[in-house]
């Protein structure tokens, strides 16, 4: 289980989540969405700590990831992002063949169990649907991929390493619709083996992706509800307009 | 208006245009013309031309190559069955010493007895070996035999070992010594600085901090506007010493020294483009590497790295490329002495060196200004060779077939 408490955080002077407090549950799927700089795609970002990339940034408040809160001192960040996987907005494979790129997790690990990498690689790139396509190729660089298939590439790599929760981070917003609609199709079978949390442009998407939805604005979390309630009857104005299209 | 515009444009267009073909053609004739020069060597006499060399008619002898020449007037070679001819020792004859047997008298007032003198000479010593202009071969020429003229060989200039371009009368081509000792200085040097460098690029680009970054990087750029001559005299004045008194040697003018300067001179350059390279890699790979869990270490070399490989194996193609014509640094700290190094600790004399110092000195269009030019041509076909491994190297990695 996922937990925020109280969120707040900076990039320097700009105050860019203000006071969030959110619970996701296992096996679920929690879409955010909201206007751009809204804050989404920082507060997804806490959960592996990819913020602490970005030089003067300060955090307070608590991120428990099952009780744990995974901005303690004695938390190992690398244990801590092979727990929680991330796909990008951008596919970003590796300069390196599709084998590789999958098996980078598990050799970052110091695994050199050929049998079980070879094993490991398949599964995944089934679970992402992707095997198919490429078993014939897998010696190929990964950037002969289309975009789409670079994605469930990053997917399939996200896998390998056996996460409980995977973070995306718009993942489709770079690719056409038939890749999209196969991601989309991916994280429904995801969800009953992993915890997924979604940032999306698109609102279609989340309605039809996500159990839960956050609504962001202005580094607030302005409602967060059960998908079907938010998209048929949301609480706020502001979420009103917002899915109406008002603003945008 | 509209119509002035399209002119202007077409105009610059043009000038441009001409302004690339005029620097692609001036390049090429560069180059052409330095291959004509150096080529032009294998068609001189391995004897300086207007000159001959001639034996007693009784000398079975009928040609010498010219490290034969070398050694027989060197006192090397003291009788001809050691040359392939009868057990007679031999004598050598220089054209000058025609005036110290002869009286200006002797020799007439213009010279008219002079050719005949010479043959009076070589008819009376079955074991001479004389070298005279061949204008003053007598018009008589029994009992005389002038060696054919033999020409320079491609086997000699590269299989010899002699680097002798102002022996008389057959200078010696051999480049063996000036190439090896050009891949000596630049081997080890690249050896130093390509660690050193990649060390320094790795440290700059991920570990240091944003401060120290700032100060460091401009630092190192301005090294590498030093002029040469700077860092060679550093290098005279300082390292020579040190590697001398360091390592009990007789000198310290040796390769190591070269290698030291060039590593040093090398640096700048490999640091600045390595480091340029890997901050180029996108955030997205990083952050890709570091989301699966891989920790700083990891994710530089085996993402960071792998990704700027064509960046950094231009750094090593500049660096050696840099090493390998660098002239004036080189020629006055390893000491220039034209023989095969054995160790590091030795002087050796390097390509660009030799060009630098002999060219002054070697008369326009004989064989010693040919063989310098000739030696232009290989250190040129050295530097094609390494940019075209470079490019190799680059083009069979993932990153490059991808995009």
């Amino acid at each position: 289980m996922i937990e925020a408490k109280n969120v707040d955080f900076y990039y320097g002077d700009f105050h860019a989540l203000k006071g969030i407090s959110m619970k996701i549950e296992n096996n679920t799927v929690t879409a955010f969405i909201g206007p751009s700089g809204c804050g989404k795609s920082t507060f997804l970002r806490l959960f592996n700590r990819m913020n602490d990339l970005i030089p003067d940034t300060r955090l307070t408040g608590e991120c428990l990831i099952n009780g744990q809160n995974i901005y303690d001192k004695a938390v190992d960040v690398t244990e801590l992002r092979k727990n929680v996987g991330m796909v990008f907005q951008k596919p970003n494979p590796f300069p390196k063949t599709i084998f590789e790129n999958i098996a980078f997790g598990l050799r970052v690990e110091g695994i050199n169990d050929k049998n079980f990498i070879q094993q490991q690689v398949e599964e995944s790139l089934k679970s992402a649907a992707l095997w198919e396509e490429v078993k014939d190729k897998l010696k190929k660089s990964a950037f002969e991929l289309s975009g789409g298939q670079q994605q469930r590439l990053c997917i399939a790599r996200a896998l390998a390493i056996k996460p409980d929760i995977i973070l995306m981070d718009e993942p489709a917003s770079a690719l056409d619709p038939i890749s999209t609609s196969k991601i989309e199709d991916l994280i429904h079978g995801l969800k009953e083996n992993y915890t997924i949390v979604i940032v999306t442009h698109n609102m279609q998407q989340a309605a039809r992706v996500s159990d839960k939805t956050g609504f962001f604005m202005l580094g607030k979390l302005v409602e967060y509800n059960d998908t079907k309630k938010m998209f048929l009857s949301p609480e706020k104005e502001e979420t009103q307009n917002y899915i109406t299209g008002r603003f945008g | 208006m509209k119509l002035i515009k399209r002119c202007i444009e077409r105009i610059v267009e043009t000038i441009l245009t001409a302004g690339g073909m005029i620097t692609s053609v001036i390049i090429l004739l560069i180059v052409i013309f330095l291959f004509k020069e150096g080529f032009g060597l294998f068609n001189s006499p391995s004897v300086e031309k207007g000159y001959s060399l001639c034996v007693n008619t009784e000398n079975p002898i009928e040609k010498l190559n010219p490290f034969q020449i070398k050694e027989i007037f060197d006192y090397e070679i003291d009788n001809w069955k050691n040359v392939g001819g009868n057990d007679e020792e031999i004598i050598l004859f220089r054209f000058e010493e025609l005036f110290y047997r002869y009286s200006d008298e002797e020799l007439g007032e213009n010279d008219e007895f002079l050719s005949q003198k010479l043959g009076e000479i070589i008819r009376a010593t079955p074991g001479i070996i004389a070298y005279l202009p061949t204008e003053y071969l007598s018009s008589d020429c029994s009992g005389i035999k002038v060696l054919p003229e033999a020409k320079i060989s491609v086997g000699d200039f590269f299989g010899r070992k002699e680097w002798i371009p102002t022996a008389i009368p057959a200078p010696q081509f051999g480049v063996l010594p000036l190439i090896l000792g050009t891949l000596w200085v630049s081997i080890f040097a690249i050896a130093i600085a390509l660690p050193l460098g990649l060390g320094v690029a790795i440290y700059l680009s991920e570990l240091a901090g944003e401060k120290m970054r700032k100060i460091l990087k401009p630092t190192i750029e301005l090294l590498a506007g030093i002029p040469s001559v700077v860092y060679g005299f550093f290098g005279l004045v300082v390292l020579v010493p040190l590697i001398q008194k360091l390592f009990h040697l007789p000198v310290g003018e040796t390769a190591f020294a070269g290698s030291l300067i060039l590593a040093i001179m090398a640096l700048p350059t490999i640091i600045t483009v390595a480091e340029d390279a890997m901050q180029n890699t996108p955030r997205a790979m990083r952050e890709a590497g570091l989301a699966l869990g891989a920790n700083h270490w990891q994710t530089i070399y085996k993402v960071i790295i792998p990704y700027s490989v064509s960046g950094i194996s231009a750094a090593v193609v500049l660096g050696i490329g840099r090493a390998i014509g660098e002239t004036m640094a080189v020629l006055m700290v390893t000491g220039n002495a034209a023989v095969i190094p054995h160790t590091i600790f030795e002087p050796v004399r390097t390509i660009p060196a030799t060009i630098a110092a002999e060219l002054g000195e070697a008369p326009s269009g004989g064989a010693h200004y040919q063989a310098l030019f000739m030696l232009g041509c290989i250190l040129f076909l050295m530097t094609i060779l390494i940019s075209i491994a470079a490019e190799v190297i680059s083009k069979n990695h993932p990153q490059r077939k991808g995009i």
